[in-house]
Order: C-alpha cells, then structure tokens, then sequence
C-alpha cells in the first residue's frame, strides 16, 4: 500500500484494516459458494422424504431420519457399487504407477536409439481427445469378452501418457552419478529402478496416484458404455440411472 | 554396458507403449477407418455387412441441422465457460495470493472441493437447486424480485445453468495452477512498479498479467480441451434437452454409436471434434505468440 497519502482519510493502518475487510469479505462468500451446494446434499440426505422438494425450500432437515441411507445398503446395493468402485480406481492407481514410472524414468534416464521419436509420437496422443478412440474400443472390448467386466474399465486406464510425461519431467532431476554408481556397484537395472529411481521420484509418485484415483473414481462415459449390467456399474454409472 | 541399458529401456517401456498402442493409438486410427463405412448394428453381428461409403457419414453430418446445433451448443459452452472458469480462478487466486490474508490454506482447500467431487452427484444436487418450484436458487432470486425461472426446461436458460455449474465445480483446478504461477512473479518488480507510482490495477495489467502469461496458456489450452468434451453434465441434468439445447458434439456422438449403434457416423462426429479441438488448440498458441 502507497504511504504517501496515509495522510488522507484515515491512517494508513485503518486503509488496511478496510482493504483487509473487502478481502475476507470476497473470500468468505466464496467459501459459503464453493461449500453450499454440498452442505446441502449432506443435509437434504437426513431429510424425510419429500421435505427436500418443500416451498420454501428447508436448509436442515425438520427431523433427522436414516432411512435414505438404510435404504441404499438394502434396497438399493450401495455396498456393491462402493466395492465396485475402490476395486477399479484401486487396481488402476496401482498398476498405472508402476507402468508409468517405469515407462518415464526410461525416457527420462535411459539412452536408446530411437528414445525420442518414441517419445515424440507419443506426446502425439495428448492432444486426441480419449472420445475419438471409444468407438472402436468398446468393439475391441467385445471381441475380447471385457464387455461387462471390471477389466473393460481398467485395461484403457493402466497407462497413460499424461501419467508418462508428468513422470519423465520430475525423473529427469535425478543424477546421473546416482545410477551409474549403482550400476559400477553390478546392480541390474530392474534393481536400480527400484531402490534408487522409485525412492527418488516418491512425491510425484503421491500426486499422480491420487490424480489418478481420483479421476478413476469420477470416470463417467467409459464405465457407462462398457457396464451394462447392473452388479457391475460404479457409483456414478448407478447413480445417473438412479436419478434418471 | 550402454547396449544393455538400452534393451533394459525397451522392456521399461514396453508394457506402457504396448498398452497405449494396442488400447489407444490403435482404436483412434480404427476410428478413421471406421469413419468411412457403415458401420451399424447389423455389422455387430456379422463384420461382412459393413461398406465402405467414402465421405458420406462427413457430408450427411454436414447436412444434419442437429449437428450444427450440437457444435453450436458445444462453442457456447467453451467460449463462455471457458473465460469465465479462469475469469473466476484468476480473481480466487489474486484474493489468495494477496499479502494480507490469513488462512490461506484453509480456504484454498475449500474451493478446491468441489473440483474433487463426483460429478454426476453434485449434478444431481444442482438438479434441487435449479429446481422451478422448490429450488433454493429461485427462492434466493426471488427476494430481489425476480419470477421463478424454469433453468433446466427453458431452451434459453439451460447452458447457462450448465455452465454455472461447471464454473463452481472447475474453477478451484485452474485457481491452484494459477496461484503456483503468481508465486513465481518476483516481488521486486511490484515493488518497482510501486516506486514508480503504479496503483494495484495498473500493478495487475502491467506486472501481473503479462508474467502470467504462460500460466494462462497452460491454463486456458486445458479448460477448453476438456470442455470441448462436454459430456456428463447434460447427460445427467438434462439428457440434452430441453429441444437439445444442451446437446453437445460428444453427447450425440454417444447417441449415435451407443443408443442407435450408428457406429460409422458417430465415429464421423468424433473426428469432427478432434478437428475443432485441434484448430482451436493452434489458434490459442498463435494468439499468445502474437502476444509476446
């Protein structure tokens, strides 16, 4: 803040004061923004049934009933889809990190001939949208007998080349002497990837696994063609036909 | 030595490029192929029945006033959903990023959620909240004085309500990557520019802005890919009505391949819209370059 005209209205501690007034004041209306619609959902669920579609619409519930939820584990399978969901987004963290860390440190670190076409033809593929290549995924999904299966959602997702790229950038950091001293040691590369490079890229390794759960979590269109049947939908499949 | 290094590279690399050829480049190169054929349900069963028809799924979409509105409807929510998702993240991030705030963390992490949450669950809530009769949206509108609005059946209202509710559950992404490039402006130059008796809005066009600049890029070149690929959203709320008003390029290419089985000509519309992406993805970068 400019001092020269701390003369003017007010000393230049009480112009702060203000400026710091106007700053909370646009940063609390964002918060109550960005948390309403949730807050609402938490409680609109403990509504009895109806209450939630009321005139005037009702903040808190009137009386906290369970019953929704005792319906979703009961009536409705909840639990299956729960399973359904942790089991694919799990398994697909898993196995995406170790193929995409082995996949960007050898891009990143290993000299071979013909690295950086690769690299580039592959970098060719971030700019396809995934929508262009369902079509004839799902038949290959068919032909393969994945249709309705768990690995219909998680074979597309056990690579990915974003998941490469983020890798390789942050590989790229590690020092050569690291590796070669391991090498001279006689460790065999398989050894080095694992007790030098792994330990030495953990905290990308962190974001990309909770990125990539997370996005297998949220993942809509693919498990919506590739899950038709019902004991196999995810929670978001289950709950855009439960609403529908 | 380095011979061994570089068959151990290739057994590195294998599992990931074997993976993303065979379940990635493969299936978009397929789709190419199957953009010129008739591909349909009958070909499901028995592969023979397909032909190859040359352009005509292009030309027949080309010739389809529903695609059009698709596209258009698409454009609509990019060109003004986009802006104003980094329009919102930028002003989030300016907020957090000034130095006399407290609890930065905190509320960083508060806009951050809605990003992190399910979408199809926070559109079924939106859903309640666009409500005509019950809605909390209305009934907060109507203490101004404004009639009911039918936001989810009124052709006219409902991208917009699409687009506010990709706004709030997307901007908290954007403002994270804008705040780490706010960081990396150095304060001397602010300081500098005070010195020289720039106020905050002259501070922000000619320090902030222009140092962002990359950040944007990076910024503005991902929102708009993603939201090009405009999907769940109507899906869910609207099922792209009302009068597919809300129908996006990516919705009825799931119409066409996966509700009707049209496989040819939805894998016509799914290159039409790397097309677009592609063109608007190269216009982004050349106007920046102009820029510079």
């Amino acid at each position: 803040m400019s001092r020269t005209f701390a003369g003017g209205f007010g000393s230049a501690r009480s112009r702060r004061r203000v400026a710091q007034i106007v700053l909370y004041a646009l940063l609390i209306t964002g918060a109550i923004i960005a948390l309403f619609p949730m807050l609402w959902m938490v409680s609109a669920s403990f509504m009895p049934t109806g209450e939630a579609s009321q005139y005037p619409p009702h903040l808190l519930p009137s009386r906290i009933t369970f019953t929704h939820y005792r319906e979703l584990f009961t009536r409705l399978n909840l639990g299956r889809y729960l399973f359904n969901s942790a089991l694919i987004a799990v398994v697909v963290t898993a196995v995406s990190l170790v193929v995409n860390s082995m996949a960007g440190y050898a891009f990143a670190k290993l000299r071979f001939r013909g690295r950086d076409r690769t690299f580039r033809m592959l970098s060719l593929g971030l700019v396809l949208p995934v929508q262009v290549a369902m079509l004839p995924l799902s038949l290959l999904m068919k032909n393969l007998h994945l249709i309705n299966t768990y690995w219909g959602v998680i074979i597309p997702g056990m690579a990915s080349i974003f998941g490469i790229f983020l890798i390789r950038q942050y590989a790229l950091s590690i020092p050569d002497d690291m590796l070669d001293a391991a090498r001279i040691d006689g460790a065999s590369e398989l050894r080095i990837y694992w007790s030098v490079v792994v330990p030495g890229i953990l905290p990308i390794l962190a974001t990309l696994a909770i990125w990539t759960f997370l996005a297998t979590w949220n993942d809509f269109m693919w498990p919506l063609i590739v899950l038709s049947d019902e004991a196999h939908y995810t929670l978001p499949v289950a709950l855009a036909n439960l609403s529908g | 030595m380095p011979s061994d290094v570089g068959k151990a590279a290739w057994w590195f690399l294998a599992p990931a490029l074997i993976l993303i050829f065979v379940f990635f480049f493969l299936p978009v190169l397929a789709s190419l192929v199957l953009s010129v054929t008739d591909f349909d349900i009958y070909a499901i069963a028995n592969p023979s029945t397909t032909r190859f028809v040359g352009l005509a799924n292009y030309s027949k979409l080309l010739r389809t006033p529903e695609f059009w509105q698709a596209l258009r409807n698409t454009f609509y929510f990019a060109l003004v959903g986009g802006p104003l998702t980094i329009a919102v993240a930028l002003g989030a991030a300016l907020l957090l990023n000034a130095r006399l705030v407290r609890f930065k963390s905190l509320f960083r992490t508060i806009y951050f959620t809605p990003f992190v949450t399910t979408l199809v669950a926070v559109a079924i809530v939106w859903r309640y909240l666009y409500h005509t009769r019950y809605g909390l949206l209305n009934y907060m509108l109507s203490h101004f004085g404004i009639a009911p609005i039918d936001w989810l059946g009124d052709p006219k209202w409902a991208m917009p309500a699409i687009i506010l509710l990709a706004v709030w559950k997307q901007f908290g992404y954007n403002m994270l990557i804008l705040i780490a490039g706010l960081q990396a402006i150095p304060q001397d130059l602010y300081d500098a520019a005070e010195i020289d008796g720039a106020g905050p809005v002259r501070r922000f066009f000619s320090v902030t802005l222009p140092l962002l600049g990359p950040t944007m890029l990076f910024v503005s070149v991902i929102t708009m890919i993603g939201y090009f690929q405009l999907f769940s959203e109507p899906y869910v709320m609207t099922a792209g009505g009302p009068l597919r008003a809300t129908t996006s390029v990516v919705l009825m290419m799931y119409e066409e391949g996966f509700r009707w089985w049209r496989m040819g000509y939805a894998a016509a519309i799914a290159f039409v819209l790397f097309i677009v992406i592609l063109i608007a993805t190269l216009i982004q970068f050349r106007l920046q370059r102009e820029r510079e």
